[in-house]
């Protein structure tokens, strides 16, 4: 008897704690997921108190996932590597819708109006729109190029006017689809832009579209503001005709430097950062870099480029100063460093070091590392903040 | 070299090519090398090929394509194992 009582005490207790942490109010501005690679899974941080709050687990092959957020930086949108996409809730910390659209995806991407969001996909190509909500189906394009050939999809981004922009790798096109006018898109081709475009890009204005060719030795530049949309060629021949070294992993364009001095992009089989000049897209200079650059992320203030780099130079970081493009830190952070992410105002930026399991963070004014949190191989950092950001 | 080469003869360093091959290629191919960007690396994409053929692709890449050549990284023996457990769908 009084074992029982003891375990209906138990119980209430338990009862009054889990419903006062249910009652704990708390904001999600400054919360964020990381992406654990091997495990299908993301870990839910508090970028103020630099901490794992939780984890959710079941959101299939992670081996390439991005994420975007809902408009109330309640719900990040988590897309897998196996098509899945993952409506996750970061208050509650459980999966709150999941579909399984394709059969390979690479990201996605949601409109200004928080309404649709859409998953590019590699298998069976094209791009898929679901609602926000129900992640019940809207619209599925199909991306078949010019010469009649299917093609995965890369570089998709929100454009203002519930739009998206997207490259098509193997067709060698740019296509606007506009849904300004309701569920079924307006498309715009762009076709014959170059070859293998591999990834794309929206400055933080929503005006100027560049996708990075891997075929060619050049990038693509679309300026949405100007009709009717033309592709141009911008940085051609940037590798003067030099053998290229060889890319153990692509570039990425997501995340990239733009500053309201320049754009630095990395160049493909070089161990550069290309600067373009933001308004005329002509090259303004190179910055020398201690590998094959993947991403280059600007500091929310512009000032300074933070860069990692491909495989087997991937321990390392460089920090570029913008106004004098120098490498002004160099360190190695730690084994496969794959992503940063910089805090909404940049005071703070978060590492993933894959072969440490540990995300690293530093203050970036003073380099210093200010904590370690433990995370099975992380790959991808997104915090709410890019809620509220044009082309994330 | 930090990888450190497998020379003639030498037992490749199955640990260490088999993270490689999850992580590394992984990265275009796929964590389970189902596919990405790059090609799906399972035994039935891979039956057209022999071993020796399948080396040589990951040695000295393919031109023109995304692949590049790992000859700076690994060894012909490393790229032998790595090409045999592809075909045989046995990556550990």
């Amino acid at each position: 008897m009084i074992n029982v009582l003891r375990y209906v005490a138990g119980v209430l207790l338990g009862a009054v704690i889990v419903s006062a942490a249910a009652a704990e109010l708390r904001g999600t501005g400054d919360l964020g997921i990381v992406v654990e690679r091997a495990s299908g899974s993301v870990a839910v941080v508090d970028t103020s108190k630099r901490s794992v709050l939780g984890r959710i687990q079941g959101l299939g092959d992670l081996s390439h996932a991005s994420a975007v957020f809902s408009r109330d930086q309640r719900f990040a949108f988590v897309f897998g590597r196996d098509g899945g996409l993952s409506k996750i809730d970061l208050l509650k910390m459980t999966v709150a819708k999941r579909v399984l659209q394709a059969g390979n995806s690479i990201g996605g991407a949601i409109s200004d109006d928080g309404a649709l969001v859409a998953v590019s996909n590699y298998e069976p190509g094209g791009v898929r729109v679901f609602d926000a909500d129900t992640l019940t189906p809207v619209a599925d394009i199909p991306a078949i190029g010019a010469g009649g050939k299917t093609s995965k999809t890369v570089g998709l981004v929100d454009l203002p006017g519930r739009r998206f922009a997207y490259a098509l790798y193997d067709a060698g096109e740019i296509w606007v689809a506009d849904f300004s006018q309701g569920d079924t898109p307006r498309l715009t081709k762009l076709a014959g832009i170059g070859r293998l475009p591999y990834d794309g890009n929206v400055t933080p204005d929503g005006r100027h579209y560049l996708a990075g060719l891997f075929g060619e030795d050049g990038v693509v530049h679309v300026d949405m503001w100007k009709e009717p949309l033309a592709a141009k060629r911008i940085l051609n021949g940037y590798g003067r005709g030099e053998e290229p070294l060889p890319v153990y992993k692509m570039p990425h364009l997501e995340g990239w430097a733009a500053t309201s001095d320049a754009l630095l992009l990395p160049a493909v089989g070089r161990h550069e950062l290309i600067a373009v000049d933001p308004r005329r897209f002509d090259e303004v200079g190179r910055v020398a870099t201690y590998g094959q650059p993947v991403f280059a992320v600007a500091r929310p203030d512009g000032r300074h480029v933070w860069v990692n780099f491909a495989h087997p130079l991937n321990d390392t970081i460089d920090v570029v100063d913008v106004p004098t493009l120098n490498v002004v830190h160099r360190f190695k952070a730690g084994p496969a460093v794959l992503h940063l992410e910089f805090t909404p105002r940049g005071h703070e930026v978060w590492v993933s070091v894959r072969d440490a399991d540990r995300v690293q963070i530093y203050d970036t004014a003073t380099f210093a590392k200010k904590a370690e949190l433990d995370v099975a191989s992380p790959s991808g950092i997104f915090f709410s903040a890019r809620a509220n950001r044009i082309g994330q | 070299m930090i990888a450190g080469h497998a020379a003639a003869g030498e037992v490749p360093d199955t640990s260490r090519l088999s993270h490689l091959v999850r992580q590394e290629c992984g990265s275009c191919h796929g964590l389970a090398l189902t596919g990405g960007l790059g090609a799906p690396l399972t035994p039935d994409r891979l039956a057209r090929w022999d071993r020796e053929q399948v080396a040589a692709i990951i040695l000295d890449g393919i031109p023109g394509s995304p692949m590049p050549p790992w000859r700076a990284l690994i060894s012909e023996g490393d790229a032998r194992w790595i090409a045999d457990v592809l075909k045989r769908g046995t990556l550990p």
